[in-house]
């Protein structure tokens, strides 16, 4: 695939989820001011509150509004819009202003990107430190009670969605042995539970993927030679096997970053965890904020977006013989 | 077929006799709540115990049985009949339908988390199970297009189709009476995961409150229902049965699905 193609796409990416998260907010039930001030609210209040969020402005670039005798018509507004008032803010980095608090989205938006950055990377390493050393058992001992253990485990992280592993954690951590914190990020080991949480998919997808990997590079020539040079067994898998075995790894890491940044949502929301999927959930959708709403799932789209093209690139890099074709 | 696919078929038959006949099964009626009756433990009255109102584990588990494989089949059969659609027409007539199937949705609907459109969709229609069902058909249907497209394309060029063709057969013919039939046998595979998907989205919207809405006994419901610190500390048994009955599900789904795979894939089976 060529850089413009893939700029394209990205582009056609972008304005789809603009798009998308501009014109969701007309299908809103109801007036999103009623929703927000109140049935009690006056009608000066509510006109402020819609002059101050746009909301006093045509929907798009055309609308189907009903006039006094109830029956709807086709109106024309041109280029002058809320539409395209998203997407000029947007260019200047403006998401608008929280429904709730008048504050700017972007700032909720950077105030909790760091949470939930922190949270996916550990989780991966969580992930990663879980799979290698369980893939490796499993793979060089393939077939016997060892390996056997290690697909019962995997098998577990896989079909044990977060919010069922999660609360079992807090049961177990926090209730039972109260070693833990069951929610929050106050203190450096709260993060354990969370990227637990979060981890343990993908270091089931990736114990499997490493154990099938170590299996088929076991069967290669360089394996007989190195073993034939009388390097110690240990060299041989660590140095030469896993060195190869771990590029289709890397691809699978790259693009669960995208699958993790959506998993912290429902993470976040089991350990209060303060990152994007906790304002998504809380402050927006819970509250009824949807500008918040708007910005928090284009900036986690975003994210996915770029962590797959990242993913992408490092994946060529590593294998030269993709790079060349 | 292997020992796991058999082990996958017996749970969905027992699910789905105990989804059919969930008002026979269930021992309690699961809307009465009783608070002197909460947090009690399983036992020969309450098999799975009870929950923080006092109603019966076990009888909610029984009828969110019925919720979640609704959910799967409707979302499953719906997705797969209009991505069956459009990846066919996509695939053998190519053109502007392509050029908008292919090009343009593959690209961009499968560029981002699934989940999140769903998320984002229910957040701004409001929470309900139609919704649910809406969001995931809408999030759910490019897979099936891109794998009967890929299908279609492939089994368009083969011998026998030329010869429908030659010997005068209707595009529409030979699309539904030749192509079809040769391409559709991945779509098993296909659905038989996307059941396991459905079910999990399911429960981790309602989970997330923007699904199935309480007290309606959604296996996500019960989940989120269990997890506040009192009802974990009183009732583990409130969070574990549901959650053994979402992981029971899915596995039975993946196991069913990988099982499939091997069995139409003589390459694999033969490994």
């Amino acid at each position: 695939m060529g850089g413009l193609r893939r700029l394209l796409i990205l582009l056609l990416v972008v304005w789809t989820v603009v798009s998308l998260v501009t014109l969701l907010i007309e299908l809103v039930p109801g007036d999103p001011a009623v929703a927000i001030l109140g049935e009690q609210a006056t009608p000066e209040q509510f006109a402020q509150f819609r002059e101050k969020h746009g909301l006093d402005r045509p929907p798009f670039f055309f609308s189907f509004p009903r006039d006094e005798t109830g029956d709807r018509h086709f109106v024309w507004h041109g280029g002058d819009n809320r539409y395209t008032d998203y997407w000029r803010a947007l260019l200047r980095g403006d998401m608008g202003l929280s429904f709730r608090n008048d504050r700017p989205v972007l700032d909720l938006i950077l105030e909790r990107y760091p949470a939930t950055i922190e949270l996916a990377i550990f989780a991966m390493i969580v992930a990663v430190l879980i799979a290698i050393p369980l893939g490796v058992l499993a793979g060089t001992n393939r077939g016997t009670f060892i390996d056997n253990i290690a697909s019962v485990i995997a098998l577990l992280g896989i079909s044990l969605p977060s919010f069922v592993i999660g609360p079992m954690l807090v049961y177990v951590f926090a209730v039972k042995l109260r070693w833990l914190a069951p929610s929050g990020r106050f203190d450096w080991s709260d993060i354990i539970l969370p990227a637990f949480t979060l981890g343990a998919a993908l270091s089931a997808i990736l114990t499997r993927m490493v154990r099938s990997s170590v299996i088929e590079e076991l069967g290669e020539d360089y394996v007989r030679t190195a073993r034939a040079k009388g390097l110690s067994e240990r060299t041989v898998i660590y140095k030469h096997v896993l060195k190869n075995g771990l590029i289709p790894v890397v691809t699978i890491l790259g693009l669960q970053l995208g699958v993790l940044l959506a998993g912290a949502i429902i993470t976040e929301k089991i350990f209060g965890w303060p990152g994007l999927g906790l304002l998504l959930v809380e402050d927006g959708i819970g509250k009824r904020d949807y500008r918040v709403v708007q910005g928090c799932v284009l900036v986690i789209s975003m994210t996915y977006i770029v962590a797959n093209l990242l993913t992408d690139m490092v994946y060529r890099w590593l294998d030269p013989r993709i790079r060349v074709s | 077929m292997n020992r796991l696919t058999i082990v996958g078929l017996i749970i969905v038959v027992v699910l789905v006799v105990v989804a059919l006949f969930a008002p026979w099964i269930a021992t309690h009626d699961i809307s009465t709540t009783n608070l002197a009756m909460r947090y009690l433990p399983p036992s020969a009255q309450h098999w799975f115990g009870t929950d923080s109102t006092g109603r019966d584990i076990f009888s909610r588990v029984v009828f969110g049985a019925r919720i979640s494989l609704q959910v799967g089949i409707v979302v499953v059969a719906v997705s797969a009949v209009i991505g069956t659609i459009l990846g066919a027409v996509a695939g053998y007539y190519g053109g502007w339908v392509d050029r908008i199937v292919s090009g343009y949705v593959f690209n961009v609907f499968l560029a981002f988390p699934g989940l999140l459109l769903a998320i984002a969709m229910v957040a701004f229609l409001g929470a309900g199970l139609n919704k649910l069902i809406l969001a995931l058909c809408i999030i759910g249907w490019v897979g099936y297009a891109r794998l009967i497209r890929g299908q279609v394309l492939k089994v368009r060029e083969y011998d026998f189709v030329q010869a429908a063709r030659a010997l005068g057969a209707s595009d529409t013919r030979i699309l539904l009476v030749h192509i079809l039939p040769n391409a559709i046998q991945p779509l098993i595979v296909q659905a038989s995961l996307g059941m396991a998907g459905a079910v999990l989205s399911e429960a981790a919207l309602s989970f997330l409150g923007l699904g199935v809405p309480p007290p309606a006994p959604s296996w996500g419901v019960m989940i989120e229902e269990a997890r506040d610190l009192s009802t974990l500390q009183a009732a583990p048994h409130a969070l574990i049965f549901p959650g053994i009955a979402i992981a029971l599900t899915v596995l039975a789904f993946n196991f069913i699905g990988d099982g499939l795979r091997e069995y139409l894939d003589p390459r694999q089976r033969t490994r």
